[in-house]
């Protein structure tokens, strides 16, 4: 044993020790992207073009949307699976209320201010229960997403709620700069978030929170109130998200509508290399993980993969995701 | 070494060492805690270790116990080597400790508690009629009477630690280590404990006694070991040392070097606490804080302190309570209130319930204070700059300003906590076990600083469980025990006997605390 201990003994002064020292959980995921997207340009020669770029965008920014609440919520400590449910009843009764102010841009922004509205509205709900109800937030959320689930198809009666608004379809459709919109929007809304998040004494606290709660209560930092605004941030997401994809689509259907969202909202923020447990996380992670999450999707199409695959292989990059972050923290 | 060797050995030449401990070191990350000690134990004898926080003790018997591996040495059970590589050999040798917060589960009764991972089965279902039998066998044998049924958390912490007792004897321990044992019990129970000890050493069991009472170690032990700063200094025969020996080598320098001279302080008043209660927890607390005053809060665990302070910093609900900051009535409904009126509050918990300990050392000091680094957005600069004055301040020892808390030693953690409520620019300070933990130097440092506050007009509260740190900085103690303050002590009534009597409801003077 002597003789290990002897032949182990000098540290390792090696080149690569600089290397060993780059703070690689940091950039993971941003390296997985590259990695990913040099991966994918060969495979696939479609994969380049700018059209396909700005679809996989597109496709991404409705659930990236959801993903920017949700890392608020994540690295308060918290989760929120009501965001699907919520996306389809918003989407429904924003919809509705289109077709109440009828047509013009005067219906579309009142309608999308009213979407937002419900949305935190939404939020405040789940933020609510949770914070005055104590009750754990995947059990409030677990509720709350069979209940908005339900009453979605009991307001529009299970029926496919179709705008008749001439106007609105250019939200969701339109292109400015040869981008499409909802991807300007995401965009802004990231912008945001990360400015919110690093840059704010809200966010400052929303991480003191998800580390330590009882440490951020004797530091003087309203906790409820601070746990209770993540839901609210989330839902407002929703909101915006709602109105993308509806008007995208210029209808809603109750049932399928932002079905599994919450899946690929929390997918993408733990890919980004938000610690599910809360405390430290990062909106350009969970920007960087709807991207991968939408370049697979995209990357799988184009290769033909069965579409019943394709889940297996979110699952597997989500577990990679997680034991690469555990690995990091040892 | 060697002559304390010989001196370990002078009244048992003849005897065979149960345990011998030789050469023992222990470090943690290279940090050299335990510098070679070596104890021989006898059998039958009951051995008390003394030492100051941080000397060491708790290392040593840890080891014997198992819960940590020392890093060279060697130890010797009934003359044979053995390796403790965890708690279960400790046990299968016959080595058990009652840790100061017992390891009993409190939705467990009192046999099932006993019996927790020996339990005794026929088939595949628990025996629990041998079990109830054995138990009342062994609390007859504690001479105590506790129903067997009894659910733990119905009973007191005296009859908790006779549950410890008794599940150390289910598994034939031959060394029985307690950690302070007497800190938690009344003085009528500590005459049971004592007498229960003399049994204990008539069955044969070796018995290992930490505490910091001197007076009781001289009552109760046959041998003395004294530890400091992780050295052993000496092994007496009881006999043949005294009290002030006794301190003096546990101390090991004159007190007056580690604490800064007291200062007088005005008259003023800056706080004044009335009639606070808190049911079951506080009863009937008043109290005046004056202006540069360092005022003790002394008491044994449990005795109201923690929630004396917690419920002034409106972290607590409380059935009534009247405060004045500086004449003026508030009430204070959370800590932000509490920050409002200058106040701050250094939590004994540091880790749990005062820093962030994945956050750097920069977004810590500000987390309450961060609204001073705002100007719409938090001036990342500014923050920056005012974190390294405190480092430079306090001379706070990290890789870097951006290292994470969890990275700092408990000293510098300890530092960053007062940096962080320094930076809230308090007139009020109450410190909560301000130095549990840390080395002797980082205590001086913190204890010159509290005095330099102090006349620049800072008043100080500062609970304490040490006693030394009482004495040497507070010009007032008030003693706290069973949720009320029964005792005011000045000047040099302040010593360690005045407070015990008091902590410990020997004498009591309701009328002075008014």
């Amino acid at each position: 044993m002597s003789i290990q201990t002897k032949i182990l003994a000098p540290p390792p002064q090696s080149p690569f020790s600089k290397l060993a020292r780059f703070p690689w959980g940091t950039y993971a995921p941003l390296i997985a992207l590259l990695v990913l997207v040099i991966f994918s340009a060969i495979a696939s020669e479609h994969f380049l073009i700018p059209r396909n770029l700005t679809n996989v965008l597109r496709q991404v920014s409705y659930t990236g949307i959801i993903a920017l609440g949700m890392t608020f919520v994540i690295i308060a400590g918290g989760i929120d699976l009501s965001v699907g449910s919520m996306v389809a009843l918003v989407g429904v009764l924003c919809v509705m209320l289109l077709n109440w102010f009828g047509d013009g841009w005067y219906a579309v922004a009142m309608a999308i201010a009213a979407a937002v509205a419900i949305g935190a509205l939404l939020g405040a709900l789940n933020g609510l229960i949770i914070t005055r109800g104590k009750v754990a937030s995947f059990i409030a959320t677990l509720a709350t997403m069979s209940i908005l689930r339900s009453l979605t198809l009991y307001v529009s009666d299970a029926g496919e709620v179709v705008s008749e608004n001439q106007l609105f379809p250019e939200i969701g459709g339109g292109y400015l700069l040869a981008i499409p919109i909802p991807v300007w929007v995401f965009g802004v809304l990231a912008i945001i978030s990360h400015i919110l998040l690093k840059h704010t004494a809200f966010g400052r606290h929303v991480c003191a929170v998800g580390c330590n709660a009882t440490v951020a209560s004797y530091s003087a930092i309203k906790v409820r109130w601070v746990y209770f605004m993540t839901f609210v941030i989330a839902g407002a997401m929703v909101g915006i998200s709602s109105v993308m994809l509806s008007s995208r689509l210029n209808s809603v259907s109750p049932g399928d509508a932002g079905l599994f969202y919450e899946l690929d909202a929390i997918a993408a923020v733990v890919i980004g290399g938000t610690a599910l447990a809360g405390g430290r996380g990062t909106i350009f992670g969970t920007v960087i993980g709807v991207i991968i999450l939408g370049i697979i999707n995209n990357m799988l199409n184009l290769l033909g993969v069965s579409p019943y695959l394709q889940g297996t292989v979110k699952g597997l990059v989500i577990l990679v995701a997680v034991l690469a972050q555990f690995k990091g923290d040892r | 070494m060697s002559s304390e060797n010989s001196l370990a050995n002078k009244n048992h030449a003849t005897a065979t060492p149960i345990m011998q401990i030789d050469n023992i070191v222990k470090e943690f990350s290279g940090v050299r805690v335990l510098h070679k000690v070596t104890i021989d134990i006898f059998p039958g004898e009951v051995l008390g270790i003394l030492g100051e926080n941080g000397a060491g003790k708790s290392t040593l018997l840890k080891i014997l116990c198992g819960i940590y591996q020392k890093t060279s040495g060697s130890i010797s059970f009934a003359g044979n080597k053995v390796e403790i590589d965890g708690p279960a050999s400790a046990k299968a040798l016959g080595i058990s400790m009652i840790p100061q917060e017992f390891n009993l589960i409190n939705t467990l009764n009192v046999f099932e508690n006993i019996f927790l991972g020996s339990e005794r089965s026929q088939g595949i279902l628990l025996d629990k009629k041998a079990m109830r039998v054995k138990t009342l066998q062994l609390l007859e044998e504690l001479q105590t009477q506790l129903d067997p049924d009894a659910l733990i958390s119905t009973l007191s912490v005296a009859q908790k630690q006779m549950v410890e007792i008794a599940k150390a004897l289910v598994s034939d321990v031959r060394v029985l280590i307690m950690d302070e044992p007497t800190t938690v019990l009344t003085a009528h129970e500590v005459k049971i404990l004592f007498a229960l000890v003399e049994r204990l050493k008539a069955r044969g069991v070796t018995l290992v006694f930490i505490s910091h009472k001197l007076k009781e170690v001289k009552q109760l032990c046959d041998r003395l070991v004294i530890l400091r700063d992780g050295y052993l200094i000496s092994v007496d025969d009881v006999s043949d040392i005294d009290e002030q020996d006794m301190a003096r080598k546990m101390v090991g320098r004159e007190l007056n070097q580690i604490y800064p001279p007291k200062i007088s302080c005005a008259a003023e008043t800056v706080l004044k606490v009335s009639n606070l209660n808190i049911k079951g927890l506080l009863q009937d607390i008043n109290f005046k804080l004056h202006k540069g005053e360092i005022l003790g809060f002394a008491g044994l665990i449990g005795a109201g302190r923690t929630e004396t302070a917690e419920a002034l910093m409106g972290l607590r609900e409380v059935d009534s309570c009247s405060v004045q900051v500086k004449g003026r009535d508030v009430a204070i409904k959370s800590v932000a209130d509490a920050v409002d009126c200058k106040m701050a509050y250094l939590s004994e918990d540091r880790q749990g319930k005062g820093l962030v300990m994945n956050f750097d050392i920069v977004k810590n000091i500000s987390l309450i204070s961060l609204a001073k680094y705002v100007k719409r957005l938090i001036q990342g600069k500014l923050e920056t700059q005012q974190a390294q004055h405190y480092v430079d301040l306090f001379d706070i020892k990290a890789a870097s300003i951006n290292s994470e808390l969890i990275n700092l030693s408990g000293g510098n953690q300890q530092k960053v906590y007062l940096a962080k409520w320094m930076d809230t620019e308090p007139e009020i300070l109450i410190l909560d076990e301000p130095t549990r933990g840390i080395d002797v130097n980082t205590k001086k440092e913190i204890y010159h600083f509290i005095n330099a506050m102090t006349k620049k007009g800072m008043s100080v509260i500062v609970i304490s469980s040490e006693l030394d740190e009482l004495i040497g900085l507070a010009s007032r103690v008030l003693v706290m025990r069973e949720g009320k303050i029964v005792g005011e002590l000045q000047g040099d009534d302040i010593n360690d006997q005045e407070i015990m009597y008091y902590a410990a409801g020997l004498k009591q003077d309701l009328t002075k605390s008014a």
